[in-house]
């Protein structure tokens, strides 16, 4: 398999680096100290392929905390605002968009 | 990338030859397939232990003549993803009766071995070296076995039909 | 059901020991996520999008109401207080850690669970008919055969990294419930002109990319030498199956790009090396495993009894005693199926407390069994008549008695882009909506069997190629679109459906389902005319252009 650092990196508009934790798989994004936090907002925005090349390769590189980070979409609204930028994305930060069968 | 034989970690005695160097007067000698089968009756009749890399994507078939005067065949996991020497590996043990050496190389990992032992080899070159320290414990994880193979343990069916038996009468 | 013996329990725990080790390591590092991935998947955890994804195993569907109490433990400790029945019988948790998950196995081990290739290229659970064991007419139980090749494929040495993964179902009736010609390896128990027992066996079937009915390899092989002749065929397949091309990797590409004589010829070869070796069961190997199978002490009823003439009167236990009660091959029993496709509900998925109480009424009403089948429905198996309008009265309060087995809401669906990272688009919404749309009991037993099938990748675990109607989600400029296919079928009769045109958005695709049930409705000479036999008579057109016309 071809890993993602030598994959050409192609991206249209702000995007950030986005994983699994791999203890017990919860979402989390690449900040820009090098960290990881679950919450989008946290997150390294990345416009270009070189910068982008390098927060993933930095993501990457931290195997034993995370699995198969890739760069994700995002969108920044009038107010700054992150979101995801595609629906994948939306249900990974947000959730099923189903009610889940057991009432919380 | 130490080598575990029947169980040891143990010097390798074979030495690699690139097929287009000279062969030494002795010694034991590991040389790959195309070199083998482009002339197997001198190449046999060296007074020296040979040794074989075979590709596993090669018909073992075509070792059956050569298989007595082998003392190692190297079978070849390019990663442990890829399963065709396991059975080139019984092949090799249960259906051509092969004794020598037989190797496994590659990414030959700790949880594998189990399989690998099962199947026939009783060489590894172990990637890692933690691994290779842990394999009296990796290979001692199970202690019953569903399938026969040409390993010696009794099979789950095989131990069952004795007790059928017992029972029975 | 199986009762496991002291072997079966040795390698289950020492599984789930080694699987501790090796979460362990991937945890402090000495394992990579590359190096641990497939040791994960064999023990059925996937990463999926929000969590990891554990599937554990349920041999040819059969629980017992122990084992079924062990899953709702799981669900509610380990998970998020539900579980969701797949369409390989199996039953998968999604909001699992890494971490627990050791502990989970070893739960399961105790009652005789596990979650062994699940996942990965390797043997996965082999799965049979549902109702094997009660089904009137068929040639035996095909559960025994089913555990003999559940137990030989288990942490096979030499067969755990195939090309590609490797399911086997079997049956042992004439009408096939177990969709074994969409399997890499179906077996048909049949008997030979001198009585002896074997099996027909099918190779190369398979759904995703490139979708195959599967094709009779041999139409007969003793049952002595089914392992020896099964071993042949994966032996065959490892050495020869694609491994450059992941699409290509599955044996139904090989037996296609060779032809099945030239495969045949090629496992014919394989065989006569093995053959007559330590492979070849005797009868004593067989016995052993079949006494470990527990049946019920049925006691003679009577075919009408007095419970069943007083409830006719209901008109809702009439029409869930017309739709879910099958005939049994014991006299005064029955075959119940539990709808796990509620209106508006997730298809498959069952709440801790459900499975719980399924687990007690099969303790109080079918001998402590119960059946998971590839519809993703829950079968009670031994139900006496007497015993149904009780039974009904609680299936009903529990929300498992909607009558629409087999009918339009009930609806086979994969996870979807709602769990699933290999998904483009969501199943479970159109589902749910599919099944509001259809709610109307009168109007889904108006229309008749019809499978609707959704799947929201082209891997197909909504097996949507099959589905009289299949759903098959597909991203389009980052849209969820569907495409529809109709005349498709997983039984005996297996077929692929046919594409009607292009695909459609989202919001659009419970229209066009309901344009297509109508055409049928409207379209079919007389109404035993099912919805499959009217698009094998008429094509795809009338449809498509009913469809089409006005979009």
């Amino acid at each position: 398999m071809t890993s993602p650092l030598q994959q050409k990196i192609k991206i249209t508009g702000p995007s950030v680096v986005t994983a699994n934790r791999t203890t017990d798989g919860v979402v989390i994004y690449r900040t820009a100290t090098n960290g990881w936090s679950t919450d989008l907002a946290d997150a390294a925005i990345v416009r270009e392929a070189e910068p982008a090349r390098a927060l993933l390769a930095a993501a990457t590189a931290d195997d034993v905390g995370a699995v198969g980070a890739y760069i994700a979409p995002v969108e920044i609204g009038a107010d700054g605002a992150v979101a995801p930028g595609n629906l994948r994305e939306k249900i990974r930060r947000d959730g099923v968009t189903i009610a889940l069968p057991v009432r919380a | 990338m130490p080598l575990v034989k029947n169980g040891q970690i143990a010097a390798d005695d074979f030495v690699a030859v690139a097929d287009d160097a000279e062969l030494p007067a002795a010694g034991p000698v590991l040389i790959s397939a195309t070199r083998l089968l482009a002339d197997p009756e001198r190449l046999v009749a060296r007074n020296s232990p040979l040794g074989v890399v075979w590709p596993n994507n090669r018909d073992v078939a075509e070792l059956k003549p050569w298989l007595d005067r082998l003392a190692l065949i190297a079978l070849v996991f390019p990663t442990y993803k890829d399963g065709r020497a396991h059975s080139q590996a019984r092949r090799l043990r249960e259906v051509y009766g092969y004794r020598g050496e037989l190797r496994a190389t590659g990414q030959v990992l700790r949880d594998q071995f189990t399989f690998l032992v099962r199947n026939g080899f009783d060489a590894l070159d172990v990637k890692k070296e933690a691994d290779a320290h842990a394999f009296r414990e990796a290979t001692h994880r199970y202690t019953e076995f569903y399938q026969p193979t040409g390993d010696g343990h009794r099979s789950a069916l095989q131990l069952r039909r004795q007790r059928h038996l017992t029972s029975a009468s | 059901m199986y009762a496991y013996d002291e072997i079966d329990r040795a390698i289950v725990h020492e599984r789930v020991d080694e699987f501790r080790d090796q979460v362990r390591r991937r945890l402090n590092g000495e394992l990579t996520e590359d190096e641990f991935k497939p040791l994960r998947l064999m023990n059925g955890v996937y990463l999926q999008l929000h969590a990891y994804m554990f599937r554990v195993a349920i041999p040819y569907g059969t629980l017992s109401s122990e084992q079924l109490r062990k899953l709702a433990h799981v669900a509610r400790t380990y998970d998020r207080g539900y579980g969701h029945f797949t369409t390989r019988q199996n039953i998968q948790f999604n909001w699992i850690a890494l971490a627990d998950l050791p502990d989970a196995l070893a739960e399961l081990a105790e009652v005789g669970i596990h979650a062994m290739q699940t996942s990965g290229n390797c043997t996965r659970n082999v799965t049979a008919d549902q109702w094997a064991g009660v089904a009137p007419g068929e040639i035996e139980d095909p559960r025994v055969w089913a555990e003999i090749l559940r137990q030989h494929t288990a942490l096979h040495p030499e067969f755990s990294f195939l090309p590609r993964k490797f399911k086997f179902a079997i049956t042992a009736s004439d009408h096939d419930r177990a969709a074994i010609k969409i399997h890499d390896i179906g077996l048909k128990l049949v008997r030979n002109d001198a009585g002896e027992t074997g099996f027909e066996v099918l190779v190369g079937g398979g759904l995703g990319r490139s979708p195959f009915i599967g094709r009779t390899i041999k139409s007969f092989v003793k049952g002595h030498d089914i392992l020896s002749y099964i071993e042949a065929i994966l032996r065959v397949y490892n050495q020869y199956g694609r491994r450059d091309n992941i699409y290509k990797a599955r044996i139904k590409i090989l037996v296609h790009e060779l032809g099945i004589e030239k495969f045949a010829a090629e496992v014919e070869q394989a065989w006569s090396e093995i053959a007559d070796g330590p492979l070849t069961l005797d009868d004593e190997m067989i016995e052993d495993i079949r006494s470990r199978f527990i049946y019920p002490a049925y006691e003679k009823l009577p075919a009408e009894p007095d419970e069943l003439r007083a409830a006719a009167g209901d008109a809702r236990f009439e029409a869930w005693r017309g739709n879910s009660v099958a005939p049994h091959r014991q006299d005064g029993y029955a075959i119940v199926t539990l709808s796990l496709k509620p209106a508006g509900g997730p298809p498959g998925d069952a709440t801790a407390e459900q499975m719980d109480a399924v687990a007690d009424l099969a303790d109080k009403y079918s001998f402590g069994e119960i059946r998971v089948g590839h519809e993703q429905n829950l079968v009670l198996p031994h139900v006496a008549k007497r015993d149904l309008p009780a039974l009904w009265a609680a299936l009903d309060k529990l929300g498992l008695a909607t009558p629409n087995v087999g009918l339009v809401s009930d609806i086979i669906a994969c996870p979807g882009l709602d769990y699933c990272s290999l998904a483009n688009a969501r199943s479970i919404p159109i589902a749910q909506e599919l099944s509001r749309r259809f709610a109307n009991p009168e109007t889904a037993a108006l229309i008749g069997r019809l499978h609707i099938n959704i799947s929201g990748c082209i891997n197909a675990c909504g097996h949507h190629h099959v589905g009289h109607i299949g759903i098959l989600g597909v991203e389009k400029n980052g849209e969820e679109f569907y495409q529809i296919t109709i005349g498709g079928r997983a039984d005996e009769g297996a077929e692929l459906g046919v594409l009607i045109g292009p695909a459609v958005p989202y919001g659009e695709v419970a229209d066009v389902i309901e344009d297509i049930v109508e055409a049928y409705l409207s379209l079919r000479q007389r109404p035993d005319e099912l919805f499959v036999d009217a698009v094998k008579r008429l094509g795809v057109e009338p449809f498509k252009e009913r469809v089409y016309a006005t979009r």
